[in-house]
């Protein structure tokens, strides 16, 4: 990244700008807070670039009309929150089933239902990862900060392009509204990833086929291939299939697809995770608490460290494994009733040494909160 | 006879032959239907390869994979919303939605409206055969008063819905109504559909035999077919649950026309004209490499 620029950003903004940066140009939203920052600040920003933004009739409508101007060629995104994530998830299943690229931003406010909507939780994790019905593939990005909401965002499209998949942007209400400096790079300097488009003849092309890579060519409208695109079940050539054979090797095609290209989907960051004893989890805003109560812990001689997923779904199991197999006990954090927890207590494969703070009340935790159970770690163990 | 300077039409240009034979019921009207739809892209020269259907899901939905055209088929109840964005990230398609009664009627009622309202450059074509056949024969926002279905064993208690008068009301910019039984009167209403520049929306009367024709007594396919100009549709401007059976007094052809501006000509003149883009054919595609 070039020299770029220092400004002040709110992290629903640094999104919307990341989105520019990464090529977005088409965005279709409704109102919902805590996000309307982001279709707020894509309807400014937009136009200046050529691109079109549309507010739909409802959620369900603008996660149907970015499918369809990505199924036409273009790099799209949808922000919502979590009771426009729930109507979302119809039209995602489509986008995962179909292969359709499409970024989309879920910032978390209190749930169920109406819930809390100017407070911040975490409670859309197992949401964002099985929240369409069936099997499906997904990736899910969980900045922490407002820099990382811009360049997660960028991430988030490259990943979309790439992989031919949603790429969900998970993040609290606190990361979205609050406001921090950040160095937005030279437009320039900032790598996209772009489609993979069919070329070649017509007649040998198929649009699910099974590359070397699992990640077929897209046919672009208007290109002469004339393609089917459906969500029911399709083998190679597109077309709608109850063939045993064919519907298994299509779906495991699919299933596998995210596995192959873990290069580009993990994203982890560590702090004084190498020889903790007390391993904490956390993603978001409450990874910002847990790391300066980390800090906070080795100033008072405890081996305590930080795991922090930022690619969420798929979890980065692999580098969580090694920190999780020297740790004597873990702790996850999170603002909602234990929902990470549960994903960590299974990769721990010892869920008696996983420690949990669940906040329900829709206020952040504090560092004080979680140095607190780390020093009681350390003092007693799990 | 071909119109003048136009090759004959042979339907077989425009489907995908290979997927013959078709997995509709015998005496479908949804067939006769797509033919028209087909007849009047081939008259307004339209090219395959710029054309866009987008289905949504029930018969109505299978329609579509039978065009050799780019063809999406999406979630039930969205094709208007799947076909406003691709149409407003590529004007440079002819954009198609071929929904049905209950797709477009009840699910996607909302969006309906919505797409009418906004007057986005797009040809929506609503094949009302009066029931949900893929699932089975369950009543649908237009099965007539006192019908027997699956879901109404004891007769249909609910009034009809009016789509075109729904659509007027919504704002369309070109509402007409045809029927399976005047292929060729179908064919020049959705020509005209076609060309129109804003949002067109066409009812087609499209008759169910087996799964609504059989339950209901209502005879083979070409009595069905003929029942359409007879007195068992009801008036839909009527009082209809009174007496459900009157005398058909349905209006076929151009029910209004709603002259207004088109959305993507609004936004790309207003919004993006003077940010510097937006020339008239300004799509959002990234370049193929």
């Amino acid at each position: 990244m070039g020299e770029g620029q220092r400004i002040n950003l709110q992290g629903n903004h640094a999104c919307a700008l990341g989105a520019i940066a990464a090529g977005c140009r088409f965005y279709a939203g409704y109102p919902i807070t805590p996000s309307s920052d982001v279709a707020e600040r894509m309807a400014l920003e937009l136009p200046k670039v050529g691109g079109v933004f549309i507010q739909m009739e409802d959620e369900i409508a603008s996660m149907g009309a970015i499918i369809g101007a990505s199924m036409g060629g273009a790099k799209v995104m949808t922000a919502t929150s979590g009771p426009g994530f729930s109507l979302k998830q119809e039209n995602l299943g489509y986008a995962c089933m179909v292969e359709v690229p499409c970024v989309i931003v879920d910032v978390m406010r209190g749930g169920p239902s109406t819930g809390m909507p100017t407070r911040p939780a975490q409670g859309d994790i197992m949401q964002a990862r099985w929240g369409t019905h069936g099997d499906h593939p997904i990736v899910v990005l969980a900045p922490s900060s407002v820099s990382e909401a811009f360049s997660e965002t960028i991430r988030a499209f490259n990943i979309a392009e790439t992989l031919r998949t949603p790429v969900v942007l998970l993040y609290d209400e606190v990361v979205g509204h609050l406001v921090e400096t950040v160095q937005v790079p030279d437009p320039g300097s900032i790598a996209r990833a772009e489609r993979k488009w069919a070329t070649g003849p017509r007649e040998a092309f198929q649009p699910y086929a099974a590359t070397d890579d699992d990640i077929p060519a897209m046919a672009r409208p208007g290109d002469g291939y004339r393609c089917h695109a459906t969500g029911l079940t399709h083998g190679e050539r597109g077309l709608p299939t109850q063939n045993p054979a064919e519907v298994e090797r299509a779906m495991q095609r699919l299933l596998g697809k995210l596995e192959r290209h873990r290069d580009v989907i993990d994203r982890f960051e560590t702090f004084a995770a190498e020889d903790a004893e007390i391993l904490v989890v956390a993603i978001g805003i409450t990874a910002r608490a847990a790391k300066r109560a980390v800090a906070e812990a080795r100033r008072q001689g405890i081996a305590a460290g930080l795991f922090r997923p930022v690619t969420l779904w798929p979890f980065p199991e692999q580098p969580f494994h090694a920190l999780a197999e020297q740790a004597k006990a873990i702790l996850v954090p999170e603002m909602n009733a234990g929902q990470l927890s549960l994903e960590i207590e299974r990769l721990s494969g010892r869920p008696a040494k996983v420690a949990r703070i669940n906040r329900l009340s829709g206020e952040p935790i504090e560092p004080a909160e979680i140095l607190k159970i780390i020093e009681e770690l350390a003092r007693h163990g799990r | 006879m071909a119109a003048e300077g136009i090759d004959e039409f042979d339907i077989r240009d425009y489907l995908r032959t290979e997927l013959m034979p078709h997995f509709m019921c015998p005496g479908c009207g949804h067939g006769i239907a797509l033919r028209a739809l087909l007849w009047a892209v081939h008259e307004e020269r339209i090219a395959k390869d710029r054309l866009a259907i987008v289905t949504g899901i029930g018969c109505s939905g299978r329609v579509g994979g039978y065009i050799d055209a780019n063809t999406f088929h999406v979630t039930h109840g969205r094709p208007l919303t799947f076909a406003t964005g691709l149409a407003l990230a590529r004007p440079d398609l002819e954009v198609v939605v071929i929904t049905g009664d209950g797709d477009c009627l009840a699910i996607g009622g909302n969006h309906l409206i919505h797409a009418c309202r906004r007057n986005l450059r797009m040809t929506c074509l609503m094949l009302n055969n009066e029931i949900y056949g893929m699932t089975g024969g369950q009543v649908s926002p237009t099965t007539s008063e006192a019908r027997l279905t699956t879901t109404t064993p004891y007769g249909n208690a609910e009034p009809t819905f009016d789509a075109c008068g729904l659509a007027t009301a919504a704002g369309a910019g070109l509402v007409g109504r045809g029927m399976t039984l005047q292929t060729v009167a179908l064919k020049n209403l959705i020509r005209e559909a076609l060309a129109y520049r804003g949002f067109s929306f066409v009812e087609i009367l499209s008759d169910c035999t087996e799964i609504f024709g059989r339950k209901n007594d209502l005879g083979s396919s070409p009595e069905m077919i003929l029942r359409q100009k007879g007195s068992m549709r009801p008036d839909f401007y009527g009082n209809t649950v009174e007496h459900p059976f009157r005398p058909n007094n349905l209006t076929t052809g151009i029910i209004a026309r709603n002259e207004r501006p088109e959305y993507g000509d609004t936004y790309r003149s207003e919004v993006l004209a003077p940010h510097g883009h937006g020339g008239a054919a300004a799509g959002v595609s990234a370049p193929v490499e």
